[in-house]
């Protein structure tokens, strides 16, 4: 039994050390450019990110029911600056619907910290991980999907950070 | 060790029904059903019997399986092949319905998922070999050449899919999953053993 969960664990840890590593490659690779050198860089878009994406999603206090905490900070690449009343949309397949259903998308704005917290219904795994899908795509800066992986499935909360650049 | 002959054979078949019936009862019994629509289940269990499929196939060809004369384990072997064909066409159809970007991104190796690559590194084997098969005697292939072909794609079929299942978070519980798994590996690695010492014993140069 023992053997069993570690060699599941090991390949879970495999494919997270590939992913690692890609995450720190471009982490890396987008540090480096010289305009940029010494400050914040630009989170980059995740792939699969859009996946499912509704454009548009209303501005609510909560999508559904609630239960599950979708939070995280945006901040301006360079000088990592918050910003403030910044559009975020959110959705993800939950217990509630789909991830392509409407009722599973919100949008949340940021507060005067660049924070944002939006109240969910709890999120489930769906194509074999449990995440959740978070996009700025409001114009004024570069958009960025994201596509964050909740450690477990069990978990009630998941946060995400963008760092925007202008577009 | 009379009982043991008698009681053998059923033994081996309630073995193989336990490994593959097990997992998916438990995978039946998943709270995750509830949240999940008709097509996106049927898509899962497609997949969960695939690997089921996946465990017999080494046994029907080992002739491992008692009561199936060799020729029966042969013929087995070819309509549960077909069988896997069809069902990793309705796991990928039944995904794609459900969720197409992400299944497109799959497809093209583009997706955030470890586990996706494999999933589609063994399916096109699997659809490779059930080709092949299909157009083995028109093509003429003998059994020598037909092995350096299956063999390794077999190997494959086996490792993607197993790694495949194991990475992915789903309805399937962990220890049966694993189980079944870990059956698989063993199958295919005692029927890979057993083809490899027939050959040496013979002393034919069988490549492959």
């Amino acid at each position: 039994m023992t053997i069993v969960v570690l060699s599941r664990r090991s390949l879970l840890a495999a494919g997270g050390a590939v992913l690692a590593t890609g995450v720190l490659t471009n982490g890396v690779s987008s540090l480096l450019p010289p305009a940029r050198a010494d400050g914040l860089a630009p989170t980059e878009s995740m792939t699969g990110g859009a996946n499912n994406y509704r454009k548009g999603a209303a501005i609510v206090d909560r999508i559904g029911k609630g239960g599950f905490w979708m939070s995280g900070t945006v901040r301006r690449a360079g000088d990592g600056a918050p910003l403030a009343g910044q559009r975020i949309q959110i959705w993800a397949h939950t217990v509630e619907g789909q991830e392509h259903e409407p009722q599973s998308h919100g949008a949340t704005l940021t507060d005067k910290d660049g924070a944002f917290r939006l109240e969910m219904p709890q999120i489930i795994p769906i194509f074999g991980q449990p995440h959740g899908h978070l996009a700025y795509d409001s114009g004024e800066f570069k958009t960025v999907f994201l596509r964050p992986i909740m450690r477990s499935a069990k978990e009630t909360s998941l946060e995400a950070h963008f760092v925007l650049q202008p577009a | 060790m009379k009982g043991w002959r008698s009681a053998r054979v059923p033994l081996i078949w309630a073995a193989l029904a336990l490994a593959i019936g097990v997992p998916i009862a438990f995978a039946a019994a998943s709270e995750q059903l509830a949240w999940r629509g008709p097509v996106y289940i049927l898509a899962g269990f497609a997949g969960i019997v695939a690997l089921g499929l996946v465990l017999i196939q080494p046994l029907l060809i080992g002739g491992y399986l008692p009561g199936l004369s060799a020729y029966r384990g042969r013929r087995a072997h070819h309509w549960i092949g077909g069988a896997l064909a069809l069902a990793v066409v309705i796991h990928v159809a039944g995904l794609w319905i459900t969720s197409p970007p992400d299944m497109i991104d799959a497809l093209t190796f583009a997706s955030p998922t470890p586990f996706s690559p494999f999933g589609v590194i063994a399916m096109w084997a699997i659809f490779a070999v059930a080709l092949l098969a299909l157009l083995r005697r028109r093509l003429g292939l003998r059994l020598r050449t037909w092995r350096i072909v299956h063999i390794p794609l077999a190997i494959v079929i086996v490792v993607c899919g197993v790694v495949h299942c194991l990475l992915i978070e789903g309805t399937m519980e962990t220890i049966s999953k694993a189980v079944l798994c870990a059956a698989v590996l063993a199958a295919t690695v005692k029927v890979m053993a057993d083809l490899w010492r027939k050959r040496t014993l013979r002393g034919e140069r069988i490549p492959g």
